[in-house]
């Protein structure tokens, strides 16, 4: 029973951070229905962004403490919002009204050249990521042990989840994001400025990646140029699961995905973590194509 | 287009050649050429047989497969264990064995590849049923790595060593041959009425159910012959060189795709010029090593800006949105 909460704590902190990233796959895909394959390299810059902030600022170091903590998350959140600026700016804009394809082949470009310009730029071996918060174990009701760093990924994740559900459901920007996502033509005849709300969806879904990315660094603290491929592929992959398009979605799928692997970890064989997370959202599709919350499109003929 | 009678002498005819064509550009790449250009083609033509087939599904039918990779995988494992435990005892040719007598083991193991691959292929094409676009396309994605995965657990064939004792049977002369037998049948294919109910899924495949096209048949078929095909090409490369689970990465398959696209989707010479300049691409940019695949990644996105149609692609094909 232990074990069983254990692997549940682990999968819940683990769960939080595809959450993250998904949500920024979700979003975007709900606006252009573009797979951005690139979002999980941005996740990766932005664990490179907290890096380089921490190590100049001796956040990681001599002077870490709370707020410098924030600053340095922050700091690697508005790094890679520019860079999804840029990234839709240069390389999507130029495609959007081509085919989806051409769209895809686009993104796994930008996706390459943002883990090979990593590989050149950062180099190819692992970097420690500071200790921005000092470690420590707590031991919970029933001995479940969970360190502070899990419950501040939790924590941190909860809130930023939080604040973009109340960004997309009460201002202004957030409901012209809705209506873009609804039906992008109707949108602009609106008078809604289409491309400035594509930038601005950018910009938060990859601050929630370089978010998801700093959270990471502080629980597993080995970042590399290659690290976004896996956890970019299963927070799709967690999007789909959840109903890509929807919000909650993507926090549930993601919150699955990572309590799925803990549990395959703890129970079969950590060989299989890499399958599970493919074989669960299999048998999802199967039962609901549009996912666990999607809505069910019906065909036009 | 006139149907022609077919003709049993004329086709043996054909495969005559085709085979002498195979083993004269052997002799001359033998001769001719370093080793290392050698794996080069090798390497290209077993890339020109991945993507023509991938081609069929994507460019062709219109669907939308990211698991490639993965039937190349059940091909290259299914024959490969084939060789190593199954011909010795059929045919009682050991490891070491070559010419003539490697032939017909060769070509019965990639046989069991191709169809092992096939059958996956049906099994990956069925939910096309309820699935469309991106979401079969993640099931595809999530097919090649369950895959690998699995393979990866199976003692018999090394999993996470490696399969090792296969015995390098595969020359450039069988790479040529099979990229010429996949190119034969899909061009044979695309002209039957069958590749006409293909497009014609493409196309619109609502219009085509109407039309009395059983779209789901088509759909699977597609699936089965495509991954035929990936599978006898990952026959041939175990047969060439170290086999591991991680020559079938996601990335693997991303290779294919972006062969297909850059080529022309739905354009059997699109592919194999995709397939050939994308893999002889890396290798001209050796001179800039460490930069070479920043290159390649902002070319490939230069071009799908410039040229999105692919260089063979025709723009008439373009779909609606």
């Amino acid at each position: 029973m232990q074990e069983l909460f254990q692997q549940l704590a682990n999968g819940i902190a683990w769960g939080s951070i595809y959450a993250l990233i998904a949500l920024g796959y979700t979003m975007v895909y709900g606006i252009l229905r573009l797979i951005n394959f690139a979002h999980g390299d941005v996740y990766m810059v932005g664990a490179f962004a907290a890096y380089y902030i921490a190590s100049a600022t001796g956040a990681g170091g001599a002077r870490a403490s709370l707020p410098m903590a924030l600053l340095v998350l922050l700091g690697a959140m508005l790094v890679s919002a520019l860079l999804g600026m840029l990234i839709e700016f240069f390389a999507y804009r130029p495609v959007r009204r081509s085919s989806r394809l051409t769209a895809l082949i686009t993104a796994i470009g930008v996706s390459l050249f943002l883990e090979n310009a990593g590989l050149r730029l950062f180099g190819a071996d692992p970097k420690f990521f500071p200790q921005l918060i000092p470690p420590r174990r707590i031991t919970l009701a029933g001995g479940v042990i969970v360190t502070n760093h899990q419950i501040t990924v939790v924590a941190v994740s909860i809130l930023l989840m939080i604040a973009l559900t109340l960004f997309i459901q009460r201002t202004r920007t957030g409901k012209a994001m809705r209506a873009v996502a609804f039906n992008r033509d109707a949108a602009s005849l609106m008078g809604i400025p289409v491309n400035r709300i594509i930038t601005i969806t950018f910009a938060i879904g990859s601050a929630l990646a370089a978010a998801a990315g700093v959270l990471v660094g502080l629980t597993n603290p080995k970042i590399e140029p290659l690290m976004g491929i896996m956890p970019g592929i299963k927070a799709f992959v967690a999007a789909v699961l959840g109903g890509i398009g929807s919000i909650p979605g993507a926090v549930i799928g993601g919150l699955v995905m990572g309590v799925s692997e803990y549990l395959v970890v703890g129970y079969v064989s950590s060989t299989y973590r890499d399958a599970i997370a493919f074989v669960i959202l299999i048998l999802v599709l199967l039962i609901r194509p549009a996912g666990l919350l999607g809505r069910n499109v019906a065909e036009k003929v | 287009m006139s149907p022609r009678k077919f003709s049993f002498a004329r086709g043996l005819l054909w495969v005559a050649a085709a085979i002498a064509l195979a083993l004269g550009v052997d002799r001359l790449a033998v001769n001719w050429v370093n080793p290392y250009f050698y794996r080069i083609l090798v390497l290209c033509g077993l890339n020109v047989m991945l993507a023509l087939s991938l081609n069929l599904v994507n460019g062709i039918t219109g669907q939308f497969s990211i698991g490639h990779a993965g039937f190349m995988a059940v091909g290259a494992y299914a024959s490969a264990a084939f060789t190593v435990y199954a011909v010795p005892r059929l045919f009682g040719v050991d490891a070491d064995a070559s010419g003539l007598a490697i032939v017909g083991p060769l070509l019965l193991a990639l046989l069991v590849g191709g169809l092992t691959s096939a059958i996956a292929g049906f099994l990956v094409g069925l939910p096309s049923m309820r699935l469309r676009g991106d979401y079969l396309a993640i099931v595809t994605l999530g097919f090649g790595e369950i895959i690998r995965v699995a393979i990866l657990n199976i003692d018999a064939v090394g999993g996470a060593r490696g399969f090792a004792g296969i015995p390098r049977r595969t020359d450039l002369a069988w790479v040529i041959a099979g990229a010429l037998a996949t190119w034969v049948v899909l061009r044979n294919l695309l002209r039957s009425y069958h590749g006409r109910a293909f497009l014609a899924i493409r196309e619109d495949e609502i219009a085509a159910e109407a039309l009395g096209v059983p779209t789901t048949r088509y759909k699977v078929t597609a699936f089965v012959i495509a991954a035929f095909f990936a599978g006898v090409a990952g026959g041939l490369f175990a047969h060439y060189t170290y086999l591991h689970t991680n020559s079938f990465t996601f990335m693997k398959s991303i290779e294919v795709i972006v062969m297909v696209v850059l080529g022309g989707m739905g354009s059997l010479l699109g592919s194999v010029l995709g397939a050939t300049v994308l893999t002889a691409l890396p290798e001209a940019l050796r001179f800039a090593s460490s930069e070479r695949l920043i290159i390649y990644s902002l070319l490939l996105i230069v071009l799908m800006i410039a040229r999105p149609q692919g260089i063979l692609g025709k723009t008439e094909g373009k779909r609606r949105k």
